[in-house]
């Protein structure tokens, strides 16, 4: 794709401003990293930072039958949520394949907000509205909204400062709309980073004003803009998956570990009969996470795994951890072999560095 | 961006000192803050005999691997170990303790392919 194809978030001109590095992903361009990585993941592990989250897509879907329909296509139970509620979900294919992995919303009695990955959106959008009856309503809105994720263990002091001493912030996993300067926006307790965190939704014209605020409000507890780089660095270190790498329409979710978001109870959603198929006859893959045992080159995805001479499987996350400071990954390597504690080789231009299989996530708060 | 007039220069982002019949290598200002964070260098093996434009060291930052490539055809004679322990010298002192190999050069008429500082700069704008 060319730049000229690609998309921008409200927020791009800042970015520009900024002096951030700006690279295509998932069909958008958008700031890898501003100054640092490390410094940025840093900033985020010990006070604060605020990513631009505008490229990823927001699906509504509403109506009488909206739930009991979408209990149909994702893999969680949405009867667990009341209004207000998220959780973490899948939209599988037939065969239990991937397609993505979100945060579905419920924010009113017959509504709920899907928030999919950018890559994925309208991918995403074509497989539901395929499936969806007539009475159920299914818009794309992601290209009116625009949002930020605010991530740090100082989160809740910014909350305050932006939105008032009084304002409570929402619970974990839920989501509220409040009222800042004249605008809505809707304050999601999420994440990606393994920190305390909120997403923070509005109207893309509203973007800058909140963008802009949030910074100068978050000078004094040390926030820093970041970028995709940081944001992937600190999720591979709590084992968070990135979709088109850790997942994929090739994968199913008991094999990626993340079975607990799958209610195998419900009595009927696309992908089901497939998994339940690959949970009684075992996965022969297993999602795992590593740590390199010395100080050498980062793992990277698509390096290949050993154990001793035998080849097992492939790395399809990588880097060198800032909080850990040795290199990490997430690998699918076959069942036998996917044991915590194994030692492994991951092999890099050739050559084999040791590393051990590792309980997720790899990055634990002290 | 530093780009010293007194180096030579490869459209990979190399500059070249002259000593004598050896030319001393490492990347410039540009090429670390573009990579940024450096973490890991992995250096070309003593003797090892290069063509030019041949990868012959790998230098990683937090996102990406890259490849560092002999300006000129040679030999190496040093490379440098003190990244190995603190890749970040290449960031903080690219043109100084952060420089990476020694080629001894095989013909110096090679050196004329290189860019001077004045081109280097017009490349990066």
């Amino acid at each position: 794709m060319s730049e000229s194809a690609q998309k921008t978030t409200p927020l791009y001109q800042e970015h520009v401003r900024r002096g951030a590095k700006i690279i295509p992903f998932g069909g958008w361009l958008m700031p890898v990293q501003y100054i640092s990585i490390v410094e940025e993941h840093q900033a985020v592990r010990n006070n604060i930072g605020i990513f631009d989250i505008s490229h990823m897509g927001q699906l509504i879907v509403s109506n009488l039958a909206a739930a009991e329909w979408l209990n149909t296509m994702l893999t969680n139970n949405i009867e667990k949520l009341e209004v207000g509620q998220g959780q973490y979900t899948f939209l599988l294919n037939e065969r239990g394949g991937i397609i993505d992995d979100l945060i579905i919303y419920q924010i009113g009695e017959q509504k709920f907000l899907l928030v999919v990955n950018a890559a994925r959106t309208d991918e995403d959008f074509a497989w539901m509205d395929r499936h969806r009856p007539k009475d159920v309503d299914l818009k794309n809105r992601s290209a009116d909204f625009g949002g930020v994720a605010i991530q740090g263990p100082r989160v809740a002091k910014l909350f305050h400062a932006l939105f008032g001493e009084d304002v409570d912030l929402p619970p974990r996993n839920h989501i509220v709309d409040l009222g800042f300067d004249g605008i809505n926006v809707s304050v999601a307790r999420t994440g990606y980073t393994g920190e305390d965190g909120v997403e923070v939704f509005f109207r893309g014209e509203d973007a800058v004003k909140f963008w802009t605020a949030a910074l100068k409000k978050g000078g004094p507890l040390g926030i820093k803009p970041c970028g995709l780089g940081a944001r992937d660095t600190l999720r591979l270190e709590v084992c968070y998956p990135l979709n088109g790498f850790d997942l994929s329409p090739e994968r199913n979710p008991i094999e990626a570990g993340l079975g607990f978001f799958v209610d195998l109870t419900k009595p009927n959603f696309i992908g089901r009969e497939a998994l339940l198929k690959a949970k009684e006859n075992g996965s022969p893959e297993k999602l795992i996470a590593f740590r390199m045992q010395a100080k050498g080159p980062p793992p990277r995805v698509h390096y290949s795994v050993f154990d001793k001479s035998e080849r097992i499987g492939e790395v399809t996350s990588g880097t060198l951890s800032p909080s850990l400071n040795y290199g990490i990954g997430m690998a699918y390597v076959s069942a036998p072999h996917a044991k915590i504690g194994t030692r492994i080789d991951i092999e890099i231009r050739g050559q084999k560095f040791p590393a051990i299989i590792e309980k997720k996530p790899l990055y634990k708060k002290s | 961006m530093n780009v010293p007039d007194n180096l030579l220069y490869a459209e990979t982002h190399e500059w070249i000192r002259r000593e004598s019949d050896n030319v001393r290598v490492g990347i410039t200002d540009h090429a670390q803050s573009e990579l940024t964070d450096v973490v890991y260098v992995e250096l070309p093996k003593i003797g090892r005999q290069a063509n030019a434009k041949e990868a012959i060291a790998v230098i990683e930052s937090v996102k990406a691997a890259s490849d560092i490539y002999a300006p000129v055809k040679g030999t190496v004679i040093e490379a440098n170990k003190a990244l190995e322990a603190d890749p970040g010298l290449i960031n903080r002192e690219p043109y100084g303790e952060g420089w990476i190999f020694v080629l001894k050069i095989d013909n110096a008429d090679d050196l004329k392919q290189l860019k001077d500082a004045a081109a280097y700069q017009k490349q990066i704008g």
